[in-house]
């Protein structure tokens, strides 16, 4: 204590700012990951800027086989987000094990959190299986949230014990990290995220989206083909924040926050909400350099707040 | 499937990827030129787009997603779009004043490939209706830098609606019109403006049953598409679509693909 209020007195220029976080025994250079689905496999983005500055990355959800994904459209603008309707389209588990991940490792240096998705219990092992073999995967995601596929990962995220079967079956199959990846639209999500730490989650991964539709009144028909979507964007934040701190104050496992976080301060608040690190998603696809923007925005805000290390504020509300 | 040939290969991969940047882009003009149809110009990097075609992601406050907007002429540092006022970002767009900026995502797409138009004596047609005509102005001005001599046929629903008919005239090009109601031109859809005759290659932008109703006027083509878009750079899947060489996504793969890889 006496320790860092000595380092709180010192000239913000001899302040040192560490934006280091652990999840669990993986350090991230800083919190910041971009989020399944809004960054590829990162190749895209790494013709941008250099992958490396990020904390990790969290790749395009994938399946045990490819999927082309629902019918076009699959994007509405929402105020002060976006509802999407992809529908999982991935090239299938083989080929981002074999080919994406592999890609990616060569682009950068940096935890990779491999997402996966089924529409069986058999599904989400044999992805797990697979890449429990990747080099690459340092993380595995599991997404049991998805709102935008018939009888994919939502069902088993929005009943706990279902969510402890999945995470218990993967948990067998794999000596890698499991991040179970949560779905807002359920009544309790705390008693979820309790059922996947009992079942050996090493952190819980939250939210994805808000299950959400929009209507053409011109034509008077849903915006999107699959009528409903999944919202994210500023508009969940403060949602997503408070489900946060609710999950925090229920498990001892880390929790990777997200849900519109678009600001350095964002992530602050998110951090002082309870979480470990977060990921940006609908802020990719406004700005290509959100994450960038973030990051080297993070130590100024941090040394503005005079907190020298992310550790003092997780989850202090 | 058979052998993919060159011009196929090419196709298949349209355009040379350039890096893509964000930019404050100061509005030097903009003006109604149609019924809702906005011309705007901006200053912006024009050397950094690679092919008439490609479009740019424009920021507009109020709105969350950027609005693709196909770019009508890139050149010595000054980029014109042209717009219909089709919603709340387009609205926001025309009431925008010389001298405030746009925050602009750009060069975005392939773009038209003008390469495989290899004999001067190739009969060419440039297919456009409604706000799908402005990409093929910049088509046409670098189709006659590189010695072509394309027509063009231009759709609209009214006479009112009618834009750049001087503009491609001042080409030195034929310009065939056709309106819905006849109150112009030819009665019709563009494909009456055709009137019957065929080329040897055609470029189209418009609505997709537009692009579908000319696509046998030539053997060989290129089709601009439109789509519902998330980021415009590729990475959020939101406008796949399938072709015969596999899932592509309009913001990257396209907008513009090639008459063999599309699935109708």
């Amino acid at each position: 204590m006496v320790d860092m209020i000595e380092r709180y007195n010192m000239a913000p220029e001899a302040r040192v700012i560490d934006t280091r976080v652990r999840l669990g025994n993986i350090e991230l250079k800083n919190p910041v990951i971009p989020a399944s689905g809004t960054f590829g496999y990162g190749a895209e983005m790494a013709e941008l800027y250099d992958l490396n500055l990020l904390g990790g990355i969290a790749v395009k959800g994938t399946t045990r086989n490819s999927r082309f994904g629902n019918d076009t459209p699959r994007i509405a603008e929402a105020p002060c987000g976006l509802v999407n309707s992809v529908g999982l389209q991935n090239p299938g588990i083989e080929q981002v094990a074999a080919v994406e991940l592999p890609r990616l490792a060569s682009l950068c240096q940096i935890p990779i959190l491999a997402n996966i998705s089924g529409f069986s219990k058999e599904e989400y092992v044999a992805c797990a299986r697979r890449l429990d073999q990747s080099k690459e995967a340092t993380i595995l995601e599991v997404n049991i949230s998805c709102p935008n596929v018939h009888g994919g990962g939502s069902v088993f995220g929005t009943d706990a014990k279902a969510a402890a079967e999945i995470t218990a079956a993967i948990r067998a199959v794999t000596g890698k990290p499991i991040y179970m990846k949560l779905s807002p639209n359920v009544t309790d999500i705390v008693e979820i995220a309790k059922a996947c730490e009992a079942s050996g989650a090493d952190g819980i991964s939250m939210i994805n989206t808000f299950s959400a539709m929009r209507i053409d009144i011109c034509k008077r028909r849903p915006v999107l083909a699959n009528v409903t979507g999944g919202l994210s964007g500023p508009a969940v934040f403060p949602i997503a924040l408070r489900m946060v701190n609710q999950v925090f104050h229920g498990v001892k496992i880390p929790v990777i926050g997200m849900g519109g976080i678009t600001t350095a301060e964002d992530v602050i608040e998110m951090i002082m909400a309870g979480a470990t690190a977060v990921q940006i998603g609908a802020a990719n696809l406004v700005n290509p350099f959100a994450c960038r923007d973030v990051i080297l925005a993070l130590p100024e805000i941090m040394d503005k707040l005079q907190i020298n290390d992310l550790e003092e504020i997780r989850g202090i509300i | 499937m058979g052998t993919i040939n060159e011009s196929t290969a090419k196709a298949m991969n349209l355009g040379i990827k350039a890096k893509v940047k964000t930019d404050n882009c100061e509005i030097l003009s903009n003006r109604l030129i149609a019924a809702s149809t906005w011309e705007m110009t901006l200053t912006c990097d024009t050397a950094v787009f690679t092919a008439p075609g490609q479009f740019v992601n424009v920021q507009v406050e109020g709105c969350y997603l950027r609005r693709p907007l196909s770019v009508c002429h890139a050149g010595e540092g000054v980029l014109t779009l042209v717009y219909k006022v089709v919603g709340k970002g387009t609205k926001i767009m025309a009431a925008k004043e010389p001298g405030e900026e746009l925050n602009l995502l750009y060069p975005l797409g392939n773009g038209f490939d003008t390469t495989c138009c290899k004999s001067e004596s190739e009969r060419i047609v440039l297919i456009g209706g409604g706000v799908g005509l402005p990409p093929l102005y910049g088509l046409a001005k670098k189709l006659i830098e590189e010695g072509q001599r394309p027509e063009l046929l231009m759709g609209f629903g009214s006479a009112d609606e009618i834009f750049y008919e001087a503009e491609f005239k001042n080409l030195g090009i034929p310009v065939g019109i056709a309106t819905m109601d006849g109150s112009r031109g030819i009665k019709g859809t563009v494909l009456a403006a055709a009137e019957g005759r065929t080329w040897n290659r055609l470029f189209a932008c418009g609505p997709e049953a537009m692009l579908q109703g000319v696509r046998d006027l030539a053997p060989e083509g290129q089709f601009s598409f439109e789509s519902r878009m998330g980021c415009g750079f590729g990475v959020c899947m939101g406008c796949s679509c399938r072709t015969k060489y596999g899932d592509k996504r309009i913001c990257v793969d396209g907008p513009v693909l090639s008459k063999e890889e599309i699935i109708w």
